[in-house]
């Protein structure tokens, strides 16, 4: 028997103004249904939340703490806060650090001028990044036919993870190591283009939020993602 | 009325496309040379970095001994220092030999790449430190303007508002790459 499930309507206020949210809403969707930016980078449209970069934080009276948009669902009463001084200081730290911790050149990388992390920055009026550059050693993995991982420009977000897992089904990306040395891996940590699993379907490379993955062949400013597939393919596996 | 300006450019690790940029502002350049005198530049025929210079503009990073000793002169004798540029501001292309050591790179480029007379320079040309940093890790920076190279336009408003007096808000109008 399909009854319509009547959904409960809670109200509650952002940045001042009264909106009404359904029940199990997150905060993050509400706020994109009422025009609200709220930063975001590990979040996409069609993916599982995975609450990694933290960029979306914000305040929630009556809690010191900081809550991340994209993993907390909307409660009756409720008040947020989507920009203040507090938080505008922890995103810049955020944005610094996942610029210092690999080696991100926007002028050389095949993202230039289509890339998340780099439009972000720019939204957010950063200029400089204050923590030193940690310009580690990384290596890049050409060893796949079509693709490409620079693990220079690669900032963790797992978007790659999570589509080639949750959609495409094949699970043959996955995280190796912890804190800065975290790193993407193929199946077992062999090389891209010695994997069994992989079926080149290129989602983790439109998915990719910078140059991180690009398609072979690209030059700098010439790699631009396409995603509007990726909704599509998640309703219709809902369905 | 008061006297004009001082206006300063300088240029440490760079491709001197800043420069470029800056020239890119055209006819424009007669509006800030109205404003301003323009007292040491890689454009100007003047050895020595003058004391007193209200503005200077820096391209590039700090990646030898030469570049390390002229900004701390440059910061000492500027009342508004500018990082223009990517390099300035993040080491950009100079900084992406930062993994490697200095003497594997003097092989590589001297030696190794070499056809003909292969040698390791150690005169005349300044020594690379050790990594190549950008102008606020090694003196305090008032203005920092990213973009490989910021637009000619990002460079003459930023000019502009400094020689009214203005902090530049530079929210939507460069970005680190272009």
């Amino acid at each position: 028997m399909n009854q319509p499930t009547q959904a409960r309507i809670f109200t509650l206020k952002i940045d001042g103004v009264d909106v009404a949210a359904r029940e199990h809403e997150t905060i993050l969707e509400l706020a994109q249904e009422n025009n609200i930016f709220i930063p975001t980078l590990c979040h996409l449209e069609g993916l599982t939340e995975f609450g990694g970069c933290r960029l979306c934080v914000v305040e929630v009276q009556g809690s010191n703490r900081l809550f991340p948009a994209c993993m907390t669902t909307v409660t009756e009463g409720m008040e947020v806060t989507t920009d203040s001084e507090r938080l505008r200081v922890y995103r810049y730290m955020i944005l610094g650090m996942l610029f210092s911790e690999r080696n991100h050149v926007c002028s050389v990388c095949v993202s230039n001028g289509h890339c998340d992390l780099q439009f972000l920055a720019a939204k957010l009026g950063m200029t400089r990044v204050e923590m030193p550059y940690l310009h580690p050693s990384m290596v890049v993995d050409a060893s796949h036919q079509h693709f490409i991982m620079d693990h220079n420009r690669c900032i963790l977000c797992q978007r790659c993870v999570r589509v080639c897992g949750e959609i495409e089904g094949a699970f043959t990306k996955g995280v190796m190591g912890r804190g800065a040395s975290s790193r993407i891996i193929h199946d077992l940590n062999g090389a891209w283009g010695d994997s069994k699993t992989c079926t080149s379907c290129g989602k983790c490379v439109n998915v990719c939020p910078t140059g991180a993955l690009a398609e072979k062949g690209k030059s700098a400013g010439e790699m631009v993602k396409r995603r509007d597939w990726l909704p599509y393919l998640r309703s219709m596996q809902e369905d | 009325m008061s006297a004009k300006a001082k206006l300063a450019t300088v240029w440490l690790d760079g491709c001197s496309g800043c420069h470029m940029s800056l020239l890119d502002i055209d006819e424009r350049i007669l509006a800030v040379a109205e404003q301003a005198d323009l007292v040491y530049s890689p454009l100007v025929d003047l050895k020595v970095f003058p004391e007193m210079v209200d503005v200077t503009l820096v391209e590039g990073a700090v990646s030898n001994e030469e570049d390390y000793a002229k900004i701390k002169k440059v910061r000492a004798r500027t009342k508004i220092l500018v990082a223009l540029g990517d390099c300035a501001v993040t080491t950009n292309v100079p900084g992406m030999r930062n993994p490697f050591k200095v003497e594997d790179i003097l092989n590589r480029a001297y030696l190794e790449n070499a056809a003909t007379n292969q040698h390791i320079p150690v005169a005349v040309i300044p020594p690379l430190r050790q990594t190549s940093l950008p102008v606020h890790q090694v003196v305090d920076v008032d203005v920092f303007v990213p973009g490989c190279p910021p637009s000619a336009d990002t460079i003459f408003y930023v000019l502009t508002e400094l020689l009214a007096g203005r902090t530049p808000d530079l929210l939507g109008k460069t970005r680190f790459g272009i």
